[in-house]
C-alpha cells in the first residue's frame, strides 16, 4: 500500500512538473481591463472593451486589423451595387467554426435576423438600421424574415440597403454584426455563451469565465489565418479599481491595463516612460442647454456661457490633462472629414471673455444682479472637477450656479425623460468611425438630443447627408451641418477624451489608435 | 432545543418575506432601471429589452412573478451580467465570500479575544494603552487606505504576496485580503472583549478563585472566559453576516470575484434582481447566524434556557 502511494506520489510529481514546464512554455497575454463584460453574446454587447474580447473570439464579414481599421474576416471580398445598396460578400473557403463546421452565408443571415428580432433583446440592435426593413422588424411591425439579407449560395451572402451606407464596412467590423452558430444557439439557448459550449469563428475560444476574475481565451487551431497568431491564450482581468490595477501591473501580475487613474498621470508618465500609451480617442465630453427653456432659448447668451468657460484649464487641472480642450462635436481625425471648430476657438480666453461681457451686459446679467444657472452631472470626480471649475468661471460675470449630482442611472433616465435643467453634462464616444455618429445628436425629435435643440437647417442636411451615395458630398454635407451646431452652441463641446494604456515592453504589436481597438491575433510576447 | 430552533427557522418565513417585499418596492421606486445607459437606446429598443425581462408588467405583478420564480428556487436573470442567472453569480461568489468572510470571522475573533484579554489583565498599564491603540485605530482607518498599504508593502516591495486576484482562493492571495478584513473587526472584539473581561475580573467568585491562589491564566481561561464572552457573542452574529456577504472595496481593490460588490454595484446598475439576490443572502445570513448565537449563549451562560 505504501509502495502505491509513494508511486502515486511520484507520478504526481511528475505531472506537476510537466504542467509547469508547460506553463512556461505558454505565452499568455494577462490583459487588465477596467470593468466586467456584460455578456459574451455579440449581439448583447456594446462597449469597446467587450468588442476587445468578442472580437478574439468572433471574425465578423470584415475585421479589424492591428491599429483598429477595418479589413476583411470571413469574407475575402465585396461587391457593390451601382446605387450603393445592395452589397454581396464571398465568403472564404476555409472559414470554418471551432467545431469544425464550414462558416456559411446561412450563418450570418440567421446572425443579423437575430440581431433584430424584438426577442433577442440586443441594446445595439440600432446599428443594423441601414438595413433593409431593420428599423420596422425592431419596431415589431414586420417579421425578422423579412430582413434586407439573403444567402445566394453556401458562400455568397447579400445585403440590400435601405439607402446607400459609405460607413457600412465599418459597421460590419462592430461586435453586434458578428455571426453565431445557429446550432449552437438553438442546442444551448441562452447558456451557448458558457465555456465548454460556445463555438465560435475567430482566433481564440473561450475556456474560462468567472465574473469578476477573469476570462480566458486559447489559441483556436480551426481558425483561417491561425499560422500567424502568436499568442496561445488570453486572461482578460477586470481590475476595477484602477490604482490596484497599476500596482498589479507594476508587479507583473498583469501585461497591460486598459486604463489609470488620470490623477497619475504626470507621476506615471515620469516613472513608466513609454509604458505608457496616450492617444486621442474618437469621443466627446459636452455640456447641454435645454433649449426649450428661456433664457437658453438665446443663441447670444449661450455663446457668451461657451466662451467663458477656459477649457483648457478643465482639461488640465479637471483631468489632469488626461482629456484635450474641444470646439468641435466630432473629434479631429476621421479620414474624409473636416471638423468644424466654433468661431470663437481662434480667439484667445481674455478676448472671449471681453466679448462674453458686452453680451452679458446687454442681458442685464451682472454680478449684481446675477442669474440662477443649475448643473446637472453624474456622480465621478472628473465631472465634479468640472461642473466645480466652470462654477469658478461663470460666477464672476454674474451667474449663481448650482450643481446637481445624480447617480449614472437616475442621471441619464432623468435627461431621456427630457427633465428640466439649464445645463447638464453628457458624453458621446463613437461606436464606428462615422462622423454621423456624432451629428445625430442634435437632430430634432432624436432620443439623445435631450436639450431639445432644434434647427431646420441643421436637420435638412443631416437628412440630406443619411440618403447621399457619394461618399465626399456626405461629408461635405455633415461637415457643413456640424458647422451649424457649433455656431449654436445649444451643444457645446468640451473635451475630447483620449485612450490610456499601460502596455508592458514585453509586448510586440500593440498599436495606438482612436478606436482603442487592440486584436490580440496581433499582438506577441516575449 | 429543537422545537426551538424550529420555531425560530418558521419565524424566518414572514420576516423574509416582509423584507423582500419592501425592498422589492423600495428599489422599483429609485428612478431609472437597467436599461437607461449613458448611451441611451432608442425607445423601441428599450422597449423591447423591457419586454424580454417582465420589466413593462406593473410593478405588483412583476412582484408576483418574482416571488413565484423565488418559490422554484430561481432568483432570476441578472440584467448587467447577461452570462449568468443570479443563481450562478451567488454561487460563484460565496465560494470566495464564505471562505474569505470566516477566514476573516475566525481571525478577529481570536486575534481581538486575545488583545481583549491582554489589555484586560494589565487594565490601564503600557499593554493596555498599546492595545487600546491599536483598536483605535484599527476601527478608524478605513479599508481603502488599508487595502492599498497592504498591497504596496507585501506586493510590491516586499514581494511576499500578490497584489491582487483571487487564483482559485490559493493561501497567498487570501493573506492580505483577511486582514484587512478582519482589521476593523478586530478592534471591536479587542474593545468589547477587554470591557467584559474587566467586568468578569471583578465578579466576586472570581475574586474568590484568586484567593485560592489560581494562576491569571487558569482564571481567564476556566472562570472568566465564559462570562466575558456574551458580549462578544452578540456582536459575532451580525460580524459573520457581514464578513461573509463580502465587501465591496477589499473586492475590488484585490480584484476578488466575492458577492461583496453585488451589494453596490446592483444598485447603482439597477440590476433589479441581483439587488433582491443580495438582500436575501444577507437577510439569510444575519437570521442563520444570529440563531447560531442565540443557541451558544445557552452554552456559554447556563442561565439561558431554551426549553
Amino acid at each position: 500500500m505504501r509502495h502505491f502511494s509513494l508511486k502515486s506520489l511520484l507520478a504526481g510529481a511528475a505531472l506537476v512538473a510537466l504542467t509547469a514546464t508547460g506553463a512556461i512554455a505558454e505565452t499568455v497575454w494577462n490583459r487588465g481591463a477596467n470593468g466586467d463584460v456584460q455578456s459574451l453574446d455579440p449581439h448583447k454587447t456594446s462597449t469597446v472593451e467587450e468588442f476587445n474580447i468578442i472580437n478574439d473570439l468572433f471574425s465578423g464579414l470584415m475585421t479589424t486589423d492591428a491599429a483598429g481599421n477595418a479589413m476583411p474576416g470571413a469574407a475575402t471580398e465585396y461587391k457593390v451595387s451601382a446605387d450603393g445598396k445592395v452589397w454581396t460578400f464571398n465568403l472564404r473557403a476555409d472559414g470554418m467554426w471551432s467545431d469544425g463546421t464550414p462558416v456559411t452565408a446561412e450563418d450570418f443571415v440567421y446572425s443579423m435576423r437575430r440581431l433584430v428580432t424584438p426577442e433577442t433583446g440586443a441594446e445595439y440592435a440600432y446599428l443594423a438600421n441601414p438595413i433593409l426593413n431593420a428599423e420596422d422588424i425592431i419596431a415589431g411591425k414586420k417579421k425578422p424574415e423579412e430582413l434586407g439579407v439573403k444567402a445566394v449560395d453556401a458562400k455568397t451572402f447579400e445585403v440590400t440597403l435601405k439607402a446607400a451606407t459609405p460607413y457600412f464596412l465599418e459597421l460590419l467590423t462592430h461586435q453586434a454584426m458578428f455571426p453565431v452558430q445557429k446550432a449552437n444557439v438553438e442546442k444551448f439557448g441562452n447558456d451557448f455563451v458558457k465555456p465548454g459550449n460556445l463555438v465560435s469563428n475567430g482566433p481564440f475560444i473561450l475556456t474560462e469565465n468567472v465574473p469578476n476574475d477573469h476570462i480566458k481565451a486559447v489559441k483556436n487551431p480551426k481558425f483561417y489565418d491561425a499560422a500567424t497568431v502568436k499568442l496561445d491564450a488570453v486572461n482578460f482581468i477586470p481590475t476595477e479599481d484602477r490604482a490596484a490595477g497599476v500596482k498589479r501591473y507594476k508587479a507583473g501580475e498583469v501585461d497591460s491595463m486598459n486604463d489609470f487613474p488620470t490623477e497619475q498621470l504626470a507621476d506615471l508618465r515620469k516613472e513608466l516612460g513609454d509604458q505608457i500609451h496616450e492617444a486621442p480617442q474618437l469621443g466627446t465630453y459636452y455640456y447641454i442647454f435645454k433649449f426649450k427653456k428661456a433664457p437658453w432659448d438665446n443663441i447670444k447668451l449661450r455663446n457668451a456661457i461657451s466662451m467663458v468657460i477656459d477649457r483648457e484649464y478643465i482639461a488640465e487641472k479637471a483631468w489632469a490633462g488626461s482629456m484635450m480642450p474641444a470646439y468641435s462635436l466630432v473629434p479631429p481625425g476621421l479620414a474624409g472629414y473636416t471638423s468644424r471648430m466654433a468661431d470663437f476657438a481662434k480667439m484667445d480666453q481674455l478676448d472671449r471673455e471681453d466679448a462674453a461681457k458686452k453680451v452679458f451686459s446687454e442681458l442685464g446679467i451682472s454680478p449684481e444682479k446675477p442669474m440662477k444657472l443649475e448643473i446637472r452631472y453624474n456622480t465621478a470626480e472628473g465631472h465634479k472637477n468640472t461642473a466645480v471649475a466652470v462654477q469658478d468661471m461663470l460666477k464672476p460675470f454674474g451667474f449663481d450656479v448650482s450643481l446637481v449630482t445624480t447617480d449614472g442611472k437616475t442621471h441619464y433616465s432623468y435627461l431621456e425623460e427630457k427633465g428640466d435643467f439649464d445645463l447638464a453634462r453628457a458624453g458621446w464616444i463613437a461606436d464606428y468611425k462615422d462622423p454621423g455618429t456624432f451629428l445625430d445628436l442634435g437632430h430634432t425629435g432624436f432620443g439623445n438630443n435631450y436639450g431639445e435643440w432644434s434647427n431646420a437647417e441643421f436637420d435638412k442636411l443631416t437628412d440630406a447627408a443619411a440618403v447621399e451615395p457619394d461618399p465626399a458630398k456626405r461629408m461635405q454635407l455633415l461637415s457643413d451641418a456640424e458647422a451649424i451646431l457649433v455656431a449654436e452652441q445649444s451643444i457645446m463641446p468640451l473635451l475630447y477624451y483620449a485612450n490610456h494604456n499601460i502596455v508592458s515592453p514585453k509586448l510586440k504589436g500593440f498599436v495606438d489608435n482612436v478606436m482603442d481597438k487592440h486584436p490580440s491575433r496581433f499582438i506577441s510576447k516575449e | 432545543m429543537l422545537r426551538y430552533v424550529l420555531r425560530r427557522l418558521l419565524a424566518t418565513i414572514p420576516t423574509l418575506f416582509l423584507i423582500i417585499a419592501i425592498s422589492f418596492f423600495l428599489m422599483h421606486v429609485a428612478p431609472g432601471g437597467p436599461f437607461d445607459l449613458e448611451k441611451p437606446l432608442p425607445p423601441e429598443i428599450k422597449a423591447n429589452l423591457l419586454r424580454v425581462y417582465n420589466l413593462d408588467q406593473p410593478v405588483w405583478k412583476q412582484f408576483l412573478l418574482y416571488l413565484n420564480s423565488l418559490l422554484h428556487g430561481d432568483f432570476g436573470p441578472s440584467y448587467v451580467l447577461m452570462n449568468f442567472s443570479v443563481n450562478e453569480l451567488f454561487q460563484i461568489g460565496l465560494k470566495v465570500s464564505v471562505p474569505l468572510g470566516l477566514s476573516a470571522f475566525f481571525l478577529s475573533l481570536f486575534a481581538g479575544g486575545t488583545l481583549g484579554i491582554i489589555a484586560a489583565l494589565g487594565q490601564n498599564g503600557k499593554s493596555d494603552f498599546a492595545v487600546i491603540g491599536l483598536a483605535t485605530a484599527g476601527s478608524t482607518i478605513p479599508t481603502y487606505v488599508t487595502a492599498p498599504i497592504i498591497q504596496l508593502v507585501f506586493g510590491l516591495w516586499l514581494k511576499w504576496l500578490p497584489v491582487g486576484g483571487w487564483n482559485d482562493g490559493a493561501i497567498v492571495n487570501l493573506i492580505g485580503p483577511v486582514i484587512v478584513l478582519a482589521l476593523p473587526y478586530m478592534a471591536v472584539v479587542a474593545r468589547l472583549m477587554r470591557g467584559s473581561m474587566i467586568e468578569a475580573l471583578h465578579a466576586h467568585h472570581i475574586r474568590t478563585v484568586r484567593s485560592m491562589g489560581l494562576s491569571d491564566y487558569s482564571i481567564v481561561i476556566r472562570h472568566a472566559l465564559r462570562s466575558a464572552l456574551l458580549p462578544v457573542l452578540s456582536y459575532a452574529g451580525p460580524a459573520a453576516a457581514g464578513l461573509v456577504t463580502g465587501s465591496l472595496i477589499v473586492e475590488t481593490i484585490f480584484g476578488i470575484p466575492g458577492i461583496g460588490r453585488y451589494f453596490i454595484d446592483s444598485a447603482l446598475n439597477r440590476d433589479y434582481t441581483v439587488v433582491m439576490g443580495t438582500v436575501v443572502v444577507l437577510a439569510l445570513f444575519t437570521i442563520i447566524f444570529n440563531l447560531i448565537v442565540d443557541l451558544l449563549y445557552a452554552w456559554v451562560d447556563p442561565r439561558v434556557r431554551y426549553d
